[in-house]
């Protein structure tokens, strides 16, 4: 079987920093081929190279049996060659129909678009798919799910016979997630070939075929998903085994810190009820929209609560505002680091002396070297944080070390309990062990941590007891010993 | 001795971050010393402070309003507002010169106390609500004034434009009070941090426990107050106030901060910039007419010079600028 895509020794330095190194990959038609390591492996600077936006400096890439020359975006498409950014790149007040034919309209005899062809085309693809959309509908109106299978329908006009997709998961619930993959096996069946990025290995069983695995822009192997298992791959990625991944130990007293009972919030927090152990690790599971995060907003004071209390050591607390919360011991690492955890143009050092900021800067005296010993404590001393200056934004750092800054924040200012919202979310496996080893840790000192997340595994290995949400309600308390993925998903679909 | 090392650190931090627009500066004043005789004397340097202290004032009150992502069209409005006012209290009421100045600078303050409440309680944008204050503003000068000029003789009044102490003009120690004040609250105070953090994202400022309401009122307070300072000044100035004294002033203070490096929105930028930005204006126009320039083309050349500023900014800040710069072998390639 000849190859679809040939990458071969492909090298790319920027300045001097070498990026990729006699990199290779092979992937065939009608293959669902994955790409993984860590984060600044080289993944997306080789996808990049694929599609046209950055030059290699040396290698070659043979498409079809052929050498190709892509120089630009508009040559890597005529290629075949089709990119799916994890952030969508359509506009969303035109129609499904008039971003399929976007830079490329048909126009009638007289000059004018002809919306009607583009709209019938557009639907037969769309059928062909068997896609429940309109091509008249306004993207805008079309959730995120349905705008990706916009993105693959605008691939697959183009003639797209490579198709690039980029964490196409990371914003899916897990039925959109079931559709995308219908998407994915039409799309195999029709002998396109697909690369893959995920940093999620659960999916990979799913829907790959071929794995190759990079690390620190080098190529290491390429595997048959059949042939291999997580701690293989793992191990890959990181060029030694992993075998304390997670490290939980067992630090929580029976004294109760926090109570919350008959907790309400609109429709989002309805009747939630929770004890928390001093020093444990409180899992939160659930679907998307469970109202996990809605509940911590209104332990953290940013969501009015209705009815119910939050007792904290026995007495009741009236958590109003952020500043109350923090006043009484809370921290909240959020959900959406990038919309609610970071201050994008601002330096590491601002973004992680938020909270400490009266320590060093009381009646007009800054003392600037108190700010910058505050600042390495955490994002030195407990992590490997990767930065060239503490001076430079934040938004020059990976996701991962992103991630850190915002934790060592919160670590500064947080004395009791410490919320975790989706901590690993999107963030590589190096970067993850080292904040369940900080977990561990901060149990260890005495902090209390509620730990939402959607990764069963996570939760699983790193809670003490796990509640489960549904609906906004609280279906179940499961201890350590009984917790499984069966029982979880059994209360987190459970109707109230 | 620490702090004094801290201080010119951060003040070499800012003149490397201004360093385009200071070249330029230098390169002006350079020209204009060689072009011209009168430019490089006491007197005219004297001049030009006089010519930006009302810039200056509305340029540090936007600088803080630009930083929180945000702008202020009203305060040339609040200069007719707060001058005339003030005027109409001493002249016409005769009521002491400092309880004229003290209902003059309330009622300039109002404004932006105004603009303060509806920024901080509602998602209206900055822009459409100065706007509709600027507009209501000016109405208000003209209904107070009935059109009429306001003379205010009264020496301890004139005094803001033509006192002197120990031979400076009494503006150039103006300046000097307002960029200090407000350099303090910008950077050594939390509310200063508080501006640059929800300027950036107002959503993480909020998960930060950052009190965003209370900033946002703060800051259009500030420039408003600021402003009716600047209509006192003004009036002082001229001796006289009218109804469409400060026109456009808004215009040149925003000059003044995007010169300066400010981004437009929000969290990124330096009260050093601005200053710069505001003398840079000040020179120009001085410049041109010492050099004889007719008023039309002024306007023209302060145009050209704004876009060149900001261009240079979106050079030395975007990829795709970065990538041109490299094409036309500008700067070496870093990384």
């Amino acid at each position: 079987m000849d190859a679809l895509l040939q990458m071969i020794n492909i090298n790319k330095s920027f300045g001097k920093v070498r990026v990729l190194q006699d990199m290779q990959l092979t992937l065939y038609a009608g293959e669902v081929h994955a790409l993984l390591g860590e984060n600044g492996a080289g993944k997306s600077t080789l996808i990049k190279i694929l599609g046209g936006i950055y030059s290699l400096d040396s290698g070659e890439i043979w498409i079809n049996g052929r050498k190709a020359e892509i120089t630009d975006v508009e040559s890597a498409r005529r290629y075949g060659v089709s990119i799916i950014h994890q952030e969508l790149m359509l506009a969303p007040n035109l129609t499904v129909a008039e971003n399929v034919f976007i830079g490329r309209e048909l126009t009638t005899r007289m000059g004018t678009t002809d919306a009607a062809t583009m709209e019938e085309q557009t639907q037969r693809l769309l059928d062909e798919y068997q896609l429940p959309i309109r091509a008249t509908t306004k993207v805008g109106k079309l959730n995120i799910a349905q705008q990706q299978m916009v993105e693959i329908v605008r691939a697959i006009s183009f003639g797209a016979k490579i198709i690039v997709m980029d964490e196409p998961t990371s914003s899916l619930s897990e039925k959109e997630v079931e559709v995308l993959f219908e998407a994915v096996g039409r799309l195999k069946a029709s002998g396109v070939g697909i690369i893959y990025i995920s940093h999620r290995m659960s999916e990979l069983d799913v829907v790959a075929d071929r794995v190759t695995v990079l690390r620190d822009g080098q190529y290491i192997d390429t595997v048959c998903m059949a042939q291999t298992d997580h701690d293989k791959l793992i191990a890959l990625m990181v060029g030694r085994s992993m075998e304390n991944y997670y490290i939980k130990e067992k630090n929580y007293t029976d004294e109760i810190i926090l109570q919350v009972n008959n907790l309400s919030a609109g429709k989002a927090v309805r009747n939630v009820s929770f004890k928390l152990r001093k020093g444990e690790v409180l899992g939160f599971a659930g679907l998307v929209g469970a109202g996990r995060s809605e509940t911590m907003e209104c332990l953290f004071g940013l969501r009015r609560v209705e009815s119910g209390e939050i007792l904290l050591d026995g007495k009741r607390v009236d958590i109003s505002s952020v500043q109350k919360a923090v006043s009484l011991g809370l921290g909240l690492v959020p959900e959406d680091r990038k919309q609610e955890g970071i201050f994008a143009n601002q330096s590491l050092r601002m973004n992680t002396t938020v909270e400490v900021i009266d320590q060093f800067l009381r009646h007009g005296r800054y003392n600037r070297q108190l700010e910058m010993e505050l600042t390495r404590k955490y994002v030195d001393g407990l992590f490997e944080t990767k930065y060239a200056s503490l001076e430079q934004p934040i938004s020059a750092l990976s996701g991962g070390n992103q991630q850190k800054i915002v934790f060592s924040r919160w670590l500064l200012a947080t004395r009791r309990i410490l919320i975790l919202d989706e901590p690993t979310r999107g963030i590589d496996i190096k970067t993850k062990t080292e904040i369940y080893r900080t977990i561990n840790d901060l149990t260890k000192q005495g902090l209390t941590i509620i730990l939402v997340s959607s990764e069963l595994p996570e939760l699983i290995n790193m809670c003490d007891r796990i509640v489960v949400m549904s609906h906004g309600y609280t279906t179940g308390v499961l201890e350590q010993g009984e917790f499984t993925q069966e029982k979880i998903m059994h209360y987190a679909t459970m109707e109230m | 001795m620490k702090s004094l090392k801290h201080a010119a650190q951060s003040f070499a931090e800012s003149l490397k971050n201004c360093l385009g627009i200071l070249i330029g500066l230098l390169i002006m004043c350079v020209a204009l010393m060689l072009m011209t005789d009168k430019f490089a004397t006491m007197s005219n340097f004297f001049n030009v402070v006089r010519q930006i202290t009302i810039n200056i004032f509305l340029a540090c009150g936007m600088t803080l309003v630009i930083l929180l992502g945000g702008i202020d069209l009203s305060v040339g409005s609040i200069i007719a507002v707060s001058g005339c006012i003030s005027a109409g209290m001493i002249t016409w009421m005769k009521l002491p010169v400092a309880v004229g100045i003290a209902i003059g600078l309330g009622c300039g303050t109002l404004i932006g106390l105004v603009n303060g409440i509806i920024a901080s309680r509602t998602t209206i944008p900055p822009f459409i609500i100065t706007l509709a204050t600027m507009n209501i503003g000016r109405g208000i000068a003209r209904i107070y004034t009935g059109a009429k000029t306001i003379a205010v003789l009264d020496p301890s009044y004139t005094y803001f434009s033509t006192g002197r102490i120990a031979g400076i003009p009494v503006q150039a120690f103006m300046i000097i009070i307002v960029v200090a004040v407000t350099s303090f609250i910008l950077n050594k105070t939390k509310l200063g941090r508080h501006i640059y953090y929800t300027g950036d994202n107002e959503q993480s400022a909020r998960y930060a426990g950052i009190r965003v309401e209370r900033v946002r009122l703060f800051v259009f307070v500030f420039s408003g107050f600021l402003a009716a300072i600047a209509g006192v000044l003004s009036t002082a100035r001229t001796f006289a106030a009218t109804m469409d004294m400060g026109t456009s002033a808004e215009m040149d203070a925003i000059a003044a901060v995007v010169l300066g490096g400010t981004s437009m929105s929000g969290g990124r930028g330096t009260l050093f910039g601005t200053v710069i930005g505001a003398i840079i204006i000040g020179v120009l126009s001085n410049g041109m007419n010492l050099l004889g320039i007719n008023t039309s083309w002024q306007y023209v050349v302060q145009g050209i010079v704004i876009l060149i500023a900001v261009f240079v900014d979106y050079l030395k800040n975007s990829a795709s600028g970065t990538s041109f710069l490299h094409r036309m072998g500008l700067v070496k390639k870093s990384k």
